[in-house]
C-alpha cells in the first residue's frame, strides 16, 4: 500500500519470540491468490496462533488480546526467516502494521516490508527487551518512529535509538514511491549496460 | 575484496544510487506460478510489457498433483494458479515449461538441468531457494514479488551489496555423510541467522570433490543459514555437467565460454569480510529435532538441555520442542515415525535416489510408514527410469509418484497428517510447513531411507 511516511505514534503489538518465520506469518496454504488482495492476506495473518486447529479463537496469542494493539509489531530476532513470500509483508500491512520493530530482520522479508510500505526499523537487542517489557507491562505505552531523524523512542522512558535507512529508501517512504517507478525511467542506462555488457 | 562474488556483482553493475542501492542487472529470471501472479498484475495495471522476455523462464511446481498430472488438476484453487501462469506467460511472451512437458519439474531442479543457469550469471526468482543455482557458479537469490516485477519490468533490481563470507569445508567426509549433513551442520554451528546480511562462497577439498548434484544441495540450503545466497566457483565438475545441455552455448560459443569460465574464481589474494573452516570429520549424520532448520544435532546424539540455551532463547524453545512432542536431553534413536518425504528441490535429484536406493535395496518399507518419493523433474524421473532404480525402490515396496514440490511445502495434496512424525528431505521444519500440525524431521536421503525401512530414526551407517 503506497503512503507516506512521516512520524509514526502508537501503542504496540509485543511478539517477544525470536525466528518468526514466514511460514507462521502466512502459511503456505494461503499463498494460492492470484491478487494482491491485502485484505484477505490481513485476515490470516499469523493464522495458525491466532486460531485452533477447529477455527476457534486461541485466546493466548497477543493478536487476540484486546489490551494490545497500535501500528507497530515487536518483535524477536531473526525476524522474517524463511521463505521469501511477499504476501507475509502483505499480511503485516493488510492487517494494519506500518512498522515491526526487531533486533535483527532476515534480509529477503525486510525488502518485501520496504516494497511494501511497511517500515523495519532495527534497534539494538538491549533495548528491543525495554521496549517489550514497558509493553509487556504496560500495553498503553506508545513508541514514537521519526521517519525524517531516524529515531525511534521509547516515550515512557524517554530512550531513543538512531536506526539506518537509506537516503534513496527514505526519499521513496517519505514520497509514497516505489522501486518500479524508479526503475522504467532508467531504461537508457540499462540499454547502455548491455551493449557493453555483449 | 577481489573475490568472485565482488567479479559477477560488479560486472552486473548497471549503476549506483547516491546514499541507496545498486542497480544491478539480472541475467536470468524465473517465474513459477505462486509468486508471480501479482507481480504480472503489477504490470498490466502500470501499462508495461517486459523489457527482455527471453531472459525469463516460467514454470509451475508448488501446487502441481504428484500423481494424475495428465488430468486437470481437482483443487480450483491451485488449478486456477497454474493456469494463471500459463495465461501470464504467453500474454508477455515468455517461455513456460507446463505440467506434463517432459522439461517441467521444480525450477531450482529444471534451471541447472536445461543449461539455463549458467557461471558467471546474475540469477534470481520469487523463491528463496533461488540459491541453488549457485553451484553452477552464479550469483543466485531469491527476492519478493514487488522484485520479480522489477526485473519483468526493468531486467534489473536495486539491492544492498552483501557482505562477503567464504565457509570452507576440509578433510575426509566420514560414512553416509552427505552435502545435507554436512548443511545441517553448518546451520547448527551458525544458527539460521548467522549468514545473514552475507552471500556465502563454498570451498576447501570437500566442496571441489564433490559431484554437482552435491552442491546444488548445499547452496540449495544457504538461505537457511539466513545468507543472501552461496555460490561455488565453477571448475571442471560444472563444465562436464552442463555440455551438451538444451539451452548451454554449443560449439565455438561453449569453447569460448569455457574459457571466461575459467577465469571465474576468487584472487589468491582476495579478501572476505568473513572466513570460516569447518573440519569435515566433525560432520555425522544429522537430523534436527525443533522448528528452524538449525536446530539439527548428530543422529546418535541427544536433544540439548535447557541450560545450554541462553535465557532470551527460551521460550522459543520450549515453544518448539513442545510442538515436536521431545523433552530437552532426548535421544531421538529409535523414535518411531509416520511418514518419510524424499524430493523437494534440496534433495530431489539422481543421487538423491540412488542413496536412497542403496538402502532400500534388499529391504522392505516398514510397516505403518507413508512413503513419498518425489522426483524434482520429469528428467530426474526419466533418470531413475534409465537406471532402473524405480524397480529396485518397487521391490521394497516404495512408489515413484510425479515431479513438482510436493510435501515440502504442502501446497497440493501431499500433505503430513497434524501430530504425525515425516523424516524429510526437504528444507525446512517450521511448524505446519508440511500440513497443518505436522512434524519435520529434516535430514539427506540416506537417514530418510533408514528410517523408512525401519520405522523409526535409524543411523543408517548401521545399515549399509
Amino acid at each position: 500500500m503506497k503512503q507516506k511516511f512521516n512520524i509514526i505514534e502508537s501503542t504496540c503489538v509485543p511478539l517477544p519470540l525470536e525466528n518468526v518465520d514466514t511460514d507462521q506469518i502466512i502459511p503456505a496454504r494461503f499463498l494460492k491468490a492470484t491478487t494482491r488482495d491485502e485484505s484477505f492476506f490481513g485476515e490470516n495473518l499469523f493464522r495458525d496462533w491466532r486460531y485452533h486447529p477447529d477455527g476457534t479463537v486461541n485466546e493466548d496469542f497477543v493478536l487476540n488480546n484486546p489490551a494490545y494493539g497500535g501500528e507497530i509489531l515487536v518483535a524477536g530476532k531473526n525476524f522474517g526467516s524463511g521463505s521469501s513470500r511477499e504476501h507475509a509483508a502483505w499480511a503485516i500491512a493488510g492487517y494494519g502494521f506500518k512498522v515491526v520493530i526487531s533486533s535483527f530482520f532476515a534480509d529477503i522479508h525486510k525488502n518485501n516490508e520496504l516494497n511494501n510500505f511497511v517500515l523495519p526499523v532495527v534497534v539494538s537487542p538491549d533495548f528491543l527487551s525495554e521496549i517489550l517489557s514497558a509493553v509487556q507491562a504496560d500495553p498503553k505505552t506508545k513508541v514514537r518512529v521519526d521517519v525524517p531523524a531516524q529515531t525511534v523512542t521509547l516515550l515512557s522512558s524517554g530512550r531513543s535509538e538512531e536506526f539506518e535507512l537509506n537516503a534513496y529508501k527514505k526519499y521513496c517512504l517519505m514520497n509514497g514511491l516505489d522501486d518500479i517507478d524508479y526503475l522504467v525511467l532508467q531504461k537508457e542506462k540499462i540499454e547502455q549496460y548491455e551493449k557493453k555488457a555483449l | 575484496m577481489n573475490t568472485l562474488f565482488d567479479k559477477i556483482w560488479d560486472s552486473h553493475v548497471v549503476d549506483i544510487i547516491k546514499d541507496g542501492p545498486t542497480q544491478l542487472y539480472i541475467d536470468r529470471l524465473y517465474c513459477h506460478e505462486v509468486t508471480s501472479p501479482q507481480a504480472f498484475e503489477g504490470m498490466k495495471s502500470r501499462g508495461l510489457k517486459c523489457l527482455r522476455p527471453e531472459k525469463i523462464f516460467c514454470m509451475p511446481d508448488h501446487n502441481t498433483p504428484t500423481h494424475d498430472q495428465d488430468k486437470p488438476i481437482e483443487d480450483p484453487i491451485s488449478k486456477k494458479q497454474v493456469d494463471t501462469l500459463a495465461a501470464n506467460a504467453k500474454e508477455f511472451g515468455l517461455t513456460h515449461f507446463g505440467m506434463m512437458d517432459p522439461r517441467n519439474g521444480i525450477i531450482h531442479v529444471v534451471g541447472p538441468e536445461r543449461g539455463l543457469s549458467l557461471p558467471g550469471m546474475t540469477i534470481v526468482c520469487g523463491d528463496s531457494h533461488t540459491s541453488t543455482h549457485g553451484a553452477m557458479g552464479a550469483v543466485a537469490f531469491g527476492i519478493g514479488t514487488s522484485e520479480v516485477e522489477m526485473v519483468m519490468a526493468s531486467q534489473c533490481i536495486l539491492q544492498q551489496k552483501p557482505k562477503s563470507m567464504r565457509i570452507r569445508v576440509e578433510g575426509k567426509l566420514g560414512k553416509c555423510v552427505t552435502p545435507k549433513d554436512i548443511a545441517l551442520y553448518i546451520m547448527k554451528r551458525l544458527t539460521t541467522s548467522g549468514a545473514t546480511g552475507y552471500f556465502i562462497e563454498y570451498a576447501g577439498n570437500v566442496i571441489r570433490e564433490m559431484s554437482m548434484e552435491g552442491r546444488l544441495s548445499l547452496c540449495n540450503l544457504s538461505i537457511e543459514m539466513g545468507a543472501r545466497g552461496g555460490f561455488i566457483a565453477p571448475d571442471k565438475t560444472t563444465f562436464e555437467y552442463l555440455k551438451g545441455r538444451e539451452y548451454a552455448p554449443k560449439g565455438e560459443a561453449w569453447d569460448k565460454a569455457v574459457a571466461y569460465w575459467e577465469t571465474l574464481k576468487s584472487g589468491e589474494d582476495a579478501v572476505f569480510d568473513k572466513e570460516i573452516v569447518f573440519a569435515a570429520e566433525d560432520i555425522a549424520p544429522m537430523i534436527t529435532y525443533g522448528t528452524n532448520p538449525g536446530m539439527g544435532m548428530a543422529i546418535d546424539g541427544n536433544i540439548p538441555s535447557l541450560d545450554s540455551i541462553p535465557e532470551e532463547g527460551h521460550a522459543s524453545f520450549k515453544k518448539s520442542l513442545s510442538y515436536m512432542g521431545f523433552a530437552p536431553g532426548e535421544k531421538l534413536l529409535g523414535h518411531k515415525i509416520d511418514y518419510v518425504f524424499l524430493g523437494a528441490c534440496t534433495n530431489g535429484r539422481i543421487e538423491d535416489f540412488r542413496a536412497f536406493a542403496s538402502i532400500a535395496k534388499g529391504r522392505k518399507k516398514a510397516e505403518g510408514v507413508t512413503a513419498w518419493l518425489v522426483p524434482g523433474s520429469w528428467e530426474v524421473w526419466k533418470q531413475i527410469e534409465a537406471e532402473g532404480l524405480d524397480k529396485v525402490l518397487e521391490d521394497a515396496g516404495f512408489e515413484i509418484r510425479q515431479p513438482g514440490c510436493s510435501a515440502c511445502l504442502a501446497m497440493n495434496d501431499d500433505k503430513i497428517p497434524s501430530g504425525k512424525y515425516s523424516v524429510s528431505t526437504s528444507n525446512r521444519n517450521f511448524e505446519g510447513r508440511q500440513g497443518p500440525g505436522s512434524r519435520t524431521l529434516l535430514a539427506s536421503p540416506l537417514v530418510a531411507a533408514a528410517a523408512a525401512v525401519t520405522g523409526c530414526i535409524t543411523d543408517p551407517r548401521t545399515l549399509l
